[in-house]
């Protein structure tokens, strides 16, 4: 089952989020600020761009041959007394955990940060099954307060101010606290010890999985990460199949990439490598490990359109960037994955019928592709993205007759000549001072906000033959 | 002596229609600098709005035309940075594999983004202004990201006598046009133009200059509304001083 379409249109959910001040001042701090140290980071690692070619490149051999690194990737889990579960779609991958939890017995599940268990809505199904899911990163934490989705990929939270954090605590924990961010971690923090130690099951998502060595990999900032994998008895792992590194070589490119991209840090400051279950001679770790590998509609867009949105490393860059975001926020794009890669990812999981506007919900600035850690061309995808729908006929008729007929008028020159006469006189009524302040219909989405310039007295090319005989 | 430059004008529509002072600048500029300017007959537009709103086969068809027109050009000159990249970028790409594909590299080659032309074609970076402004510069996405083209602009203001250039913070930003996108969501396309507006007015300046007739549009239209005392130029306006100009 993919998500649920949204049926309120995308310009009011836009429209909604441009009026919430709150969510406009806390983005506006945080993408900044990630926008900032980034630059900073990168500023100071001259190897940072060769580094993202060979990235890059490595994502796209691993692609190549993606059949083969999961087998390897299985076969070393195996070895080392894990199981690995294969789900083609969200259904599955649910199915997969909920039995896992029921053959467990358990009874509460603590989770690191991960977008893919948002992206097969888990939280909902265990809850439903009787199994506590209990969000331990701290954004997530909030958020699972809140009882909100993600509205950024690495800060889940990023919607809300301090204050508002402050608020929420006072009414789910009923503790009066002052809006300063360390208070609020030490409350949370404390919350968490004791779920820690009560969860039965602990899941996370994956950051890469390594084939040669079986390892999975998580890239974390708050040590949350290393409590779910060790604590628990069971450690369930859910991860896209396109997040497999061939090698721990490899595996070094990104980890010297990612969290530059992402927080502007060298290192995240866990990066935590997980291999298989406890061992014998081992004091730590859980009983039980399963890796389950996600398709969820990846594998066909490794022949696709979309191929290049699986190099995607989940560092959140294009949304800090993203002019689009950075008024909007996630929430307003109303899928799991927000953002510039967000409308690609939902496309790839939910259908084109999915992004018939967000497709458009970009200024196709390129910022995006510029942050990129692995240099993804969202723009030309988002262009790709809107061929699909024309062709498809998803869009609204008349947008499709007005285009088709600017089309026919571009090849008709005699036609196009006529534009200058024509818009001439049709402004007539609205030209005060020089300029359009308003027009009526459609055209009123630009003069609302923005005044218009009228077509001019003489256009270039009416003014050409006189230009031409005056400089020669 | 060799001979003078010849080159093309790509008027683009934006500055045909809404803008011809502009085309006028820049014909008046390259002909001081010994430049013959011919205009094509049956230009219309570079069809990027057809391209971005994903009609392909009709973006193809429009540019087929554009491609014939220009054939025997020797140079062309565009003066927006967008319709530069839709011919240098997609053309090629867009009419691979056809009759005029070699006939799109070629035109892909030989065009010139207006500032990109001065600079790296003639080799021309001094001129002075009738301004005495301050001025900052506001980087068009497709000019910077798209033809990777920050310096050319960036080296005709600072040499350019009269005027005092100041930094614009945040001047890689978008200003939020984007073609359709400016009226499918027209509140974010204006949110993002008042921050790049806040920015130009916190700089100081008191004229912004950017390489792109969809900018202007978008900034001018915004500063117009808000009775702003700045205003939105091309570069060719500043560059082209009534008399003279040209050091």
């Amino acid at each position: 089952m993919s998500e649920p379409l949204i049926t309120t249109p995308l310009r009011e959910r836009a429209q909604q989020a441009l009026g919430d001040r709150f969510l406009h001042e806390a983005l506006d701090i945080a993408t900044t600020k990630f926008i900032d140290l980034r630059r900073e980071a990168f500023g100071d690692f001259p190897q940072g761009e060769g580094l993202r070619d060979r990235a890059r490149a490595i994502k796209e051999a691993t692609l190549q041959q993606l059949d083969r690194h999961l087998e390897r990737l299985i076969d070393n889990v195996e070895r080392l007394g894990g199981h690995v579960h294969f789900a083609t779609t969200a259904d599955e991958a649910r199915d997969v955990i909920l039995d896992i939890a029921r053959r467990t017995g358990a009874r509460m599940a603590v989770k690191s940060k991960s977008m893919a268990t948002e992206e097969i809505h888990l939280n909902d199904a265990l809850a439903a099954a009787g199994v506590t899911p209990v969000e331990t990163d701290l954004g997530e934490y909030i958020i699972q307060l809140a009882h909100e989705r993600p509205s950024h990929i690495i800060a889940p939270a990023i919607h809300k101010t301090k204050g508002q954090v402050a608020e929420l605590f006072a009414r789910e924990l009923k503790r009066e606290v002052a809006a300063d961010p360390e208070v609020l971690t030490r409350i949370a923090r404390a919350e968490l010890r004791e779920k820690f130690l009560q969860a039965d099951l602990g899941i996370t998502g994956a950051n890469f999985a390594v084939a040669d060595t079986g390892t999975v990999v998580l890239v974390t900032n708050e040590g949350n990460g290393r409590m779910v994998t060790s604590l628990p008895r069971v450690h369930v792992a859910v991860m896209g199949v396109e997040k497999v590194v061939p090698s721990m070589t490899d595996l070094m490119v990104f980890l010297s990439v990612l969290a530059k991209s992402a927080t502007g840090q060298k290192l995240s400051v866990y990066t935590t490598l997980v291999q298989g279950p406890r061992r014998a001679h081992e004091l730590e770790g859980p009983d039980e490990f399963h890796l389950v590998l996600l398709d969820n509609g990846r594998i066909a867009q490794i022949g696709g359109a979309l191929r290049e949105a699986l190099y995607c490393l989940r560092c959140g860059a294009c949304l800090n960037v993203c002019p689009v975001y950075r008024q909007i926020g996630g929430h307003a794009y109303g899928y799991t994955y927000p953002g510039p890669i967000g409308i690609l990812l939902t496309a790839m999981l939910n259908g084109t019928r999915s992004v018939k506007e967000l497709a458009h919900a970009s200024s196709l600035c390129g910022a995006c592709a510029d942050a990129c850690p692995v240099r993804i061309d969202i723009p030309k995808m988002l262009i790709e993205l809107r061929k699909e729908v024309d062709e498809a006929k998803l869009a609204p008729w008349p947008e499709r007759v007005v285009f088709k007929a600017f089309a026919r008028l571009l090849r008709l020159p005699a036609l196009y000549r006529l534009g200058g006469p024509l818009g001439r006189l049709l402004q007539r009524p609205f030209v005060r001072g020089g300029r359009i302040r308003a027009l009526p219909l459609f055209f009123g989405h630009w003069t609302r906000t923005r005044d218009l310039p009228p077509v001019a007295a003489r256009t270039f090319q009416e003014r050409w033959t006189a230009l031409e005989r005056e400089i020669r | 002596m060799t001979a003078s430059p010849r080159v093309a004008l790509m008027i683009t529509c934006l500055a045909d229609l809404f803008y011809p002072e502009i085309g006028e600048r820049i014909v008046r500029l390259l002909r001081r600098l010994g430049v013959t300017v011919t205009l094509p007959a049956g230009q219309t537009c570079c069809g990027l709005p057809l391209f971005n709103s994903g009609f392909h086969a009709d973006a193809a068809a429009v540019a087929r035309r554009t491609v014939a027109i220009f054939a025997g050009a020797e140079a062309v000159v565009v003066p927006s940075g967008s319709c530069a990249w839709m011919v240098k970028h997609e053309y090629p790409g867009l009419l691979a594999g056809g009759s005029d594909a070699a006939a799109a590299r070629q035109l892909a080659g030989r065009t010139w983004e207006f500032s990109q032309y001065l600079v790296r074609a003639l080799g021309r970076t001094a001129f002075e202004t009738d301004t005495s402004e301050r001025v900052a510069y506001h980087d068009s996405c497709h000019l910077l990201r798209g033809l990777h083209e920050s310096e050319s602009p960036r080296a005709l203001l600072r040499n350019l006598q009269g005027a005092e250039v100041v930094d614009l913070p945040g001047s890689d930003e978008c200003c939020g046009f984007g073609g359709s996108f400016s009226v499918r969501l027209p509140e974010v396309s204006t949110a993002i133009l008042d921050r790049k507006l806040a920015n130009v007015e916190a700089s100081g300046a008191r004229c912004v200059v950017a390489c792109d007739a969809g900018c202007l549009m978008q900034m001018k239209g915004g500063l117009g509304r808000r009775s702003s005392g700045v205003r939105a130029v091309h570069l060719a306006e500043l560059l082209d001083r009534e008399r003279g100009g040209v050091r």
